[in-house]
C-alpha cells in the first residue's frame, strides 16, 4: 500500500518545512484529483458497500419501529437499569463526532495547516455521527410522540421543561453542536461545490449549482468568508467542549457513586477526541485508499493523528487510574465499593476488555514503525473505538446495577433488539458517509490549494519579473 | 467611447497568485472603485493590494451572539420564576447557575447564524445569476485560474483603454462581457 514518496514527507528539517502536498501537484490536479471520484462510473465496490450500509439502515428502522409498537420493554433495561446500550450508543456516537470539530476548529485556531487534507471528511464524519446520536435519546424516551416536550414551546397544558437539569441541558447542547457543524461544515463547502458545478452538466450542474449559492470567488466576498469561517472556529471550539462536558453533567451531577466526579468533564472530553480520531483514521485509510489521495492524505497525517490518539489515550489511562484513587482517598464506602466492583464484580469482563484497548493497545504507538504502518493504524483504532464504547457500557452499567439498596441488584443483559438498534446505527452512519464520498468533494479543494508553494503570491515561480512591486 | 449599454464591463485571467496579486495593486493604484479579483482560493494579502476594508462580519456575530445569550437567559429566567415554577429540593426558583449551559449553547447558536447568515447578506448570496457567469473561461476560476473584473459603471471604465491596461499588467486573456 506504500510507496516511498508517501513517506517523504515524515522527516523535520529545521531549514524548511515538509510539504503538505506531496508529488508535483498543481492546482489543477488537486481538482481533478477531488473531482475524480464524483465523476467517476459508480465503483461495484461501492454499490456493494451501499447496500449492505443500506440494508443496516433497514434494521435500525425496523427496530425503532419495533420499540415504538411495543414500547420500550423490547430493551433489556429492567427496574435497577434504566439506561444501557441507548445512552451508551448516544454517548459513544457523540464522542466520535468531537475529532471532526477538533480537526477543523481547533487545528485551524492553531494554525495547524496539515487539517487540510482531512477536515472536510473529520466534519462530515462529525455531522453523521451526530445524527446516528440524536436518535437514541430520541427513541429512549418511551412516549417518542410528546418528546418535542424535551424543548421549551408553548403548547396547551402551559407546561415547561425544568432548566436546572443536565437533562436538558443536553437537548441544547446536541442540538446546536449538530446546527453549528452543519453550518461550519457547508461554509466550508460553498466554494468546492462551486467548483464540482464549474465542471459538471446538466441536473448535477443545477444542484450543485443550487448549493454554491452562485460562488464566483470574488475577493470581496473571500474576505468576509474568510472572517465568517475563522469566527465558526472560534465559536465551535467551546462548543465541542462544552457539547461533552454536559453530556458528561448527564452522569456528573447525579448521586450515584461511580457518576458523582469532578474529573468527568475534561476525562469525557479526552474519551471522545480519542475515539474520534481513530474513526477518522479507520475512514481516511478506506476513502484513501479506495480514491487514490495518497499525495493529499499523507503519512505525516496518519502519524499526527496517532500521536493525539496516544496523547488523549492515556488522558483517559490517567482518569481511570485518578478515579481509582479518588475512590479510595475519599473513605466514602460506596464509592469504594462501585469501583472494587467494576474491576471484578460481573462486568469486570467488560471493564478489562475497555482498559485493554483503550490503555494498553494504544501505547504501541510509541514506536513510529506502528505509526506509519496503515494495517496497524487500522486495527489499533478499531480497538480503541471498541474500548470507548465499552467505556460508555462501563460507567453506565456498573454504576446502576448495584447501588445503595442490595435487594434491587440486578444484572444487564441486552435484547436481540438493543444489539439490532445500535448495529443499524452503523448502517445510517454509512449510508450517509458512503453518499458523500460519491457526490461531494471529501477534500476541502480551496482550502488546500492555499497550502501549496504555488499560492504564495509573493513566490518565486512567477515572481522573477514582479519582484519589485511584492512589499506590501 | 466605445461604451455599449448592455455592457457589464472587462475580465482578464492571469495565470498565477503573484500576478494577480501585482495586477491588483496596479488596478487599485489606477482609482477603480467597482471592480473585483476572483481566484479559486483566497489568495493571502490580495484584500492589501485591493485596498479592501476589513470585514464587519464580526460585529454582527458579537451583537448576535450577546442577544442570543440574554434572550437564552431571560427565557429560562421567565420560565422558571413566571411561567412555570418548579419548586425542587429548595433551590431558589432563579438559581442562574444552573442556567449558564443553555445561555452560553445559545449564544454560540446565534452567534454562528450571525457568522453564516450575516456573510451571505454582506456578499449578496446566493445570487445564482450573474453577468461573469457568461464567459465560458469563467468556469476555470473555481479551478486554476484567476481573474480581475472591472465593471462598466466604474467612472475610469473604458473598454478600449482598460482591456489595454489589463494586458499590460500581464493578463493572458481579455475580454468583454455582457449584462
Amino acid at each position: 500500500m506504500e510507496t516511498s514518496v508517501t513517506l517523504a514527507n515524515l522527516e523535520e528539517h529545521v531549514d524548511k518545512r515538509s510539504p503538505l502536498v506531496l508529488g508535483k501537484e498543481t492546482f489543477a490536479s488537486v481538482t481533478n484529483t477531488v473531482a475524480h471520484p464524483m465523476e467517476m462510473k459508480t465503483p461495484k465496490a461501492w454499490w456493494i458497500c451501499f447496500l449492505i450500509a443500506l440494508s443496516g439502515l433497514g434494521v435500525l428502522g425496523a427496530s425503532i419501529g419495533y420499540l415504538f409498537w411495543e414500547g420500550v420493554g423490547v430493551w433489556g433495561l429492567n427496574n435497577r437499569v434504566g439506561w444501557a446500550w441507548d445512552i451508551t450508543n448516544f454517548v459513544f456516537w457523540v464522542g466520535i463526532g468531537h475529532a471532526g470539530t477538533l480537526i477543523s476548529a481547533i487545528l485551524f485556531l492553531f494554525r495547524q495547516k496539515w487539517r487540510t487534507s482531512i477536515n472536510r471528511a473529520a466534519e462530515a464524519m462529525t455531522i453523521f455521527a451526530v445524527i446516528c446520536a440524536l436518535v437514541f435519546p430520541g427513541i429512549h424516551v418511551g412516549r417518542v410522540w410528546v418528546a418535542y416536550w424535551l424543548f421549551p414551546i408553548p403548547n396547551q397544558m402551559a407546561m415547561w421543561p425544568n432548566f436546572r437539569s443536565p437533562l436538558l441541558w443536553d437537548v441544547f447542547a446536541v442540538s446546536t453542536y449538530f446546527t453549528v457543524s452543519t453550518l461550519f461544515w457547508f461554509v466550508g463547502l460553498i466554494p468546492d461545490l462551486a467548483t464540482f458545478r464549474d465542471r459538471s452538466k446538466g441536473v448535477r450542474k443545477f444542484v450543485y449549482g443550487l448549493f454554491a449559492l452562485g460562488w464566483r470567488g470574488s475577493h470581496r466576498h473571500w474576505l468576509n468568508y474568510e472572517r465568517a469561517y475563522l469566527i465558526l472556529a472560534a465559536l465551535s471550539t467551546p462548543l465541542v467542549l462544552s457539547v461533552h462536558t454536559i453530556v458528561s453533567f448527564d452522569f456528573a451531577t447525579s448521586q450515584l457513586p461511580g457518576w458523582h466526579a469532578t474529573i468527568f468533564p475534561p476525562y469525557f472530553v479526552a474519551g471522545a477526541i480519542f475515539s474520534g480520531f481513530a474513526m477518522v483514521i479507520n475512514l481516511m485509510i478506506i476513502c484513501r485508499w479506495v480514491f487514490k489521495l495518497e499525495h493529499l492524505v499523507t503519512m505525516r497525517h496518519f502519524e499526527n493523528m496517532a500521536k493525539i490518539i496516544l496523547l488523549t489515550g492515556s488522558i483517559v489511562g490517567y482518569a481511570y487510574a485518578m478515579e481509582f484513587f479518588i475512590a479510595w482517598y475519599s473513605g466514602n464506602p460506596y464509592e469504594r465499593y462501585i469501583f472494587v466492583s467494576r474491576a471484578t464484580g460481573p462486568y469486570a469482563w467488560a471493564y478489562w476488555t475497555m482498559i485493554t484497548c483503550n490503555v494498553i493497545i494504544p501505547q504501541l504507538f510509541w514506536v513510529r514503525k506502528v505509526r506509519t504502518n496503515l494495517w496497524a493504524l487500522f486495527i489499533i483504532s478499531v480497538f480503541v473505538n471498541i474500548g470507548m464504547w465499552f467505556e460508555r457500557f462501563v460507567i453506565i452499567v456498573t454504576s446502576l446495577h448495584r447501588t445503595f439498596l442490595p435487594s434491587s441488584w440486578a444484572y444487564f443483559q441486552p435484547t436481540i433488539i438493543d444489539i439490532s438498534t445500535f448495529i443499524g446505527s452503523f448502517g445510517l452512519f454509512f449510508t450517509l458517509f458512503l453518499l458523500f464520498v460519491r457526490f461531494l468533494p471529501i477534500v476541502a479543494i480551496a482550502e488546500v490549494k492555499t497550502v501549496m508553494p504555488e499560492a504564495d503570491p509573493h513566490g518565486h515561480d512567477h515572481g522573477h519579473k514582479h519582484a519589485t512591486g511584492g512589499a506590501h | 467611447m466605445s461604451q455599449k449599454q448592455n455592457l457589464y464591463g472587462v475580465l482578464a485571467e492571469f495565470p498565477s497568485a503573484p500576478s494577480i496579486y501585482h495586477a491588483c495593486e496596479k488596478v487599485r493604484d489606477k482609482g477603480f472603485k467597482h471592480w473585483d479579483a476572483h481566484t479559486p482560493f483566497p489568495v493571502h494579502g490580495l484584500e492589501k493590494a485591493m485596498g479592501l476594508k476589513a470585514s464587519i462580519v464580526p460585529w454582527i456575530v458579537l451583537v448576535m451572539g450577546l442577544s442570543g445569550a440574554a434572550g437564552g437567559m431571560t427565557l429560562q429566567w421567565w420560565i422558571s420564576t413566571q411561567a412555570y415554577p418548579l419548586a425542587i429540593s429548595a433551590k431558589p426558583f432563579f438559581s442562574w447557575q444552573a442556567f449558564v449551559p443553555v445561555t452560553f449553547e445559545l449564544g454560540v447558536l446565534l452567534g454562528s447564524f450571525g457568522a453564516v447568515f450575516g456573510m451571505l447578506f454582506i456578499n449578496r448570496l446566493p445570487m445564482w445569476y450573474h453577468a461573469l457567469f457568461r464567459s465560458a473561461r469563467f468556469e476555470k476560476v473555481t479551478d486554476d485560474k484567476f481573474f480581475i473584473s472591472i465593471e462598466a459603471r466604474d467612472p475610469k471604465f473604458d473598454a478600449t483603454a482598460t482591456s489595454k491596461m489589463l494586458t499590460e499588467l500581464g493578463a493572458t486573456h481579455v475580454e468583454l462581457v455582457e449584462q
